[in-house]
């Protein structure tokens, strides 16, 4: 049997197995921490740093530090919670989202943490960078405008043939992600909807799936994200 | 010395737009025009984006009519996904439908109760600071709440089918994504009061007949505001009733042959085309056949009533048979009928949602069909406001790579026009001094259009509108103008 190890959340007494990562020992303790790039059954990225919490007073990503005996762990503190909002809207300038015609728009983490954090009108000044929207594959496509670059598609194991079927291109604030269109065009129905479905926004859509969920029965249509978590406190 | 007057901005109607009046030095009317003056441009923007997100994209014209836009995009789409317009599932269709009826009785309620009838209630000319929708809700409680109670049942019924009042996404291509709960259905049917389906038919009865007496207590100004011939347009049904979703298009003079024969809308670009000219944002439609100069038509619910032969639910049918004796079954051109027509509309929307509330094909779950894609696609609507074209063709990548829409205001923009040219020289021309009275019955024949100026042009604003009176050598010398 594992080993069994105590800390506290928000001065909250909580008890994980020793090798959880922060984010695993508090859901399992009823204590939701936002993630945007942590994906259940991917290695730890750590690239969209909304999961930020301080350990014993040190800032660090959530989804890929680990849990320790005795540790107390800050989060859903007035200074945490306005860390991860300025994350999300980072993510909002340096995007083109516009959620009113967003087939993703009810199922969308992102638009989802801008609820949960109220995110009005976002502290800084949008870039309203150009980006592309890739619909050249039969059954994929990427829209670039809404990529958040948390990596998750690139991780996965979506691959035809044992090849990755995307990959990061270019470097610094021109990054995207590609698709290798000459795997994506022999897709399994299977393999597209799980690549939408592992994307966290709009950028990877399932062509010609759009809207088919009426509003109402979307994924965050019926409570807030991290409720699911939370209601087990 | 001439004169112009630029009433800006219009009030009571959706959007923004000016009227300006020349007068001569006898202050008779030189030239009158109606403007739309603002810009939005969807049709270049929806370019690129995935087909399937028009219906929800292009909504976004506007927030008073959403549903007209939608749809009209979801038919068009039904086309290019191989379905084609007459080929949804029945809870397709008729699920689309209720949605639209739901939407014709919000919009048609709203216009009246809150936009027109302080005209009515008040007058033309009474003071402007009672004249409007707080002074009816002081002065005729009753109506006003009416107004807003008709409108909130039509909004519920909109939240049932397309997922929320403003801006749903109930249409996809080749059918819907929802149908109805009999939970929902039972409330429509026998909510609590006033919302159930039985007062939406006695107020808007009532409404009916509160227009019809007005009418026979001020025939000499109901019947010659703003009165001239013209062409009327609208889809109907293949047989000839009234249909506000689908049907072929059909047009009459102002005599009531037909010049445009129950044809095909796919082929609309056969027979109507679109004139621009430099002073406004919005275009000018013409049927090609007779060209731009007698090529204009009008619609809206008085066109439509002129163009159809009957309406087939009963009590409509039985006001649409007093509303035809009235011209003797000839084609109506008086604009302040618009009124009359738009309210056995509205009766006539409360009919048919309680027909497709009693239609157990609502509860099916056999909302989406598929058929073969095709690169290119019409939809066709009776909006609130009149014939609503949404026209597509998308690329390899089901991408739209073109978009053409026409608005109903667009089809009126000339009628508009001529509406304002007559009340200028009827009204207005001959008098030194312009009075609040005088430019408000330019808004009168404006607002009998119910116009929307924000989707002509797929502009945005609330809808203002400015006189501006200048002397025969183009100088300013007078200008009236009213916040919205």
């Amino acid at each position: 049997m594992s080993e069994q190890i105590t800390f506290t959340i928000d001065g909250k007494q909580c008890t994980a197995e020793k090798g959880d990562t922060i984010v695993a020992a508090a859901k399992k303790n009823g204590v939701y921490i936002p993630t945007l790039c942590d994906f259940e059954g991917l290695k730890p990225a750590a690239t969209c740093r909304v999961c930020t919490v301080k350990v014993n007073g040190a800032p660090t990503t959530a989804c890929s530090a680990t849990v320790s005996q005795g540790v107390e762990i800050e989060s859903n503190t007035e200074e945490i919670t306005n860390i991860r909002k300025a994350v999300v809207e980072m993510m909002f300038v340096e995007g083109n989202h516009f959620c009113p015609a967003c087939e993703k728009s009810g199922s969308c983490d992102l638009q989802a943490l801008c609820y949960k954090y109220q995110m009005m009108v976002p502290r800084y000044d949008f870039t309203f960078p150009r980006k592309e929207l890739d619909a050249t594959s039969p059954k994929l496509l990427i829209e670039k405008n809404r990529c958040i670059l948390c990596k998750r598609c690139v991780r996965s194991s979506i691959t035809t043939n044992g090849k990755s079927l995307f990959a990061v291109a270019k470097r610094g604030n021109k990054t995207v992600i590609q698709m290798d269109k000459t795997l994506a065009a022999d897709l399994s129905e299977e393999q597209a909807k799980e690549a939408m479905e592992l994307c966290p926004v709009g950028a990877i859509l399932k062509k010609e799936t759009g809207f088919v969920t009426p509003i109402g029965q979307r994924k965050y249509d019926a409570a807030p994200i991290g409720s699911d978590i939370e209601s087990n406190a | 010395m001439g004169k112009k007057i630029t009433i800006e901005p219009i009030t009571r109607v959706e959007g923004h737009g000016k009227v300006t009046i020349h007068l001569d030095d006898n202050n008779q009317v030189a030239q009158s025009r109606f403007h739309i003056v603002e810009f939005r441009g969807f049709e270049r923007f929806v370019q690129g984006r995935p087909y399937w997100e028009a219906p929800v994209l292009v909504q976004r014209l506007c927030g008073i009519c959403p549903v007209s836009h939608h749809l009209a995009a979801a038919k068009a789409l039904d086309v290019i996904v191989g379905v084609g317009p007459d080929g949804l599932t029945p809870v397709g269709e008729k699920m689309r439908r209720l949605m639209h009826y739901g939407q014709m009785f919000q919009s048609h309620a709203l216009h009246f109760f809150h936009l027109v009838s302080p005209d009515l209630l008040f007058g033309v000319d009474a003071d402007p600071a009672i004249r409007n929708v707080i002074g009816v809700a002081l002065k005729f409680k009753d109506l006003a709440v009416q107004g807003v109670m008709m409108r909130k049942y039509g909004q519920e019924v909109i939240r049932a089918t397309a997922g929320k009042k403003i801006h749903g996404t109930g249409a996809i291509p080749g059918g819907i994504n929802k149908n109805l709960s009999i939970e929902e259905r039972d409330e429509f049917l026998n909510g609590a009061d006033p919302l159930n389906i039985e007062q939406m038919l006695t107020w808007s009865q009532a409404a009916v007949d509160l227009f019809k007496d007005y009418h026979s207590k001020n025939k000499d100004f109901i019947d010659g505001f703003a009165e001239f011939p013209s062409n009327h347009l609208s889809l109907v049904r293949k047989d000839g009733a009234l249909d506000l979703y689908h049907g072929v298009l059909r047009a009459v003079d102002t005599d009531g042959n037909r010049i445009l024969d129950d044809v095909d809308y796919q082929d609309y670009l056969s027979h109507i085309r679109e004139e621009v000219k430099s002073w406004s944002y919005m275009k000018f439609p013409f049927l090609t056949h007779i060209g731009k100069k007698d090529g204009w038509y009008r619609v809206g619910p008085l066109a439509r009533l002129n163009t159809c032969d009957f309406i087939d639910t009963p009590m409509a049918q039985k006001e649409f048979e007093t509303f035809k004796a009235y011209t003797d079954g000839k084609p109506n051109n008086m604009s302040m009928h618009f009124h009359w027509a738009r309210l056995i509309e509205l009766l006539h929307s409360a009919e048919k949602i309680k027909e497709l509330l009693n239609d157990p094909d609502l509860q099916s779950t056999d909302l989406v069909a598929k058929g073969t894609k095709v690169n290119e696609g019409v939809g066709l609507i009776e909006a609130p406001r009149g014939t609503l074209f949404h026209h597509y063709k998308i690329n390899e990548n089901d991408q739209i790579e073109m978009a053409n829409l026409i608005v109903s205001t667009t089809h009126n923009n000339e009628p508009m026009n001529r509406a304002v040219e007559s009340v200028a020289r009827n009204t207005i021309a001959g008098n030194a001094e312009i009075t609040e009275g005088m430019l408000n019955s330019v808004e009168v024949a404006i607002r009998a259009y119910d116009p929307c100026l924000s989707c002509a042009t797929h502009a945005i604003g609330q809808m203002p509108l400015e006189i501006d009176l200048y002397d025969a050598a183009g100088n300013l010398i007078d200008k009236k103008s009213r916040n919205a």
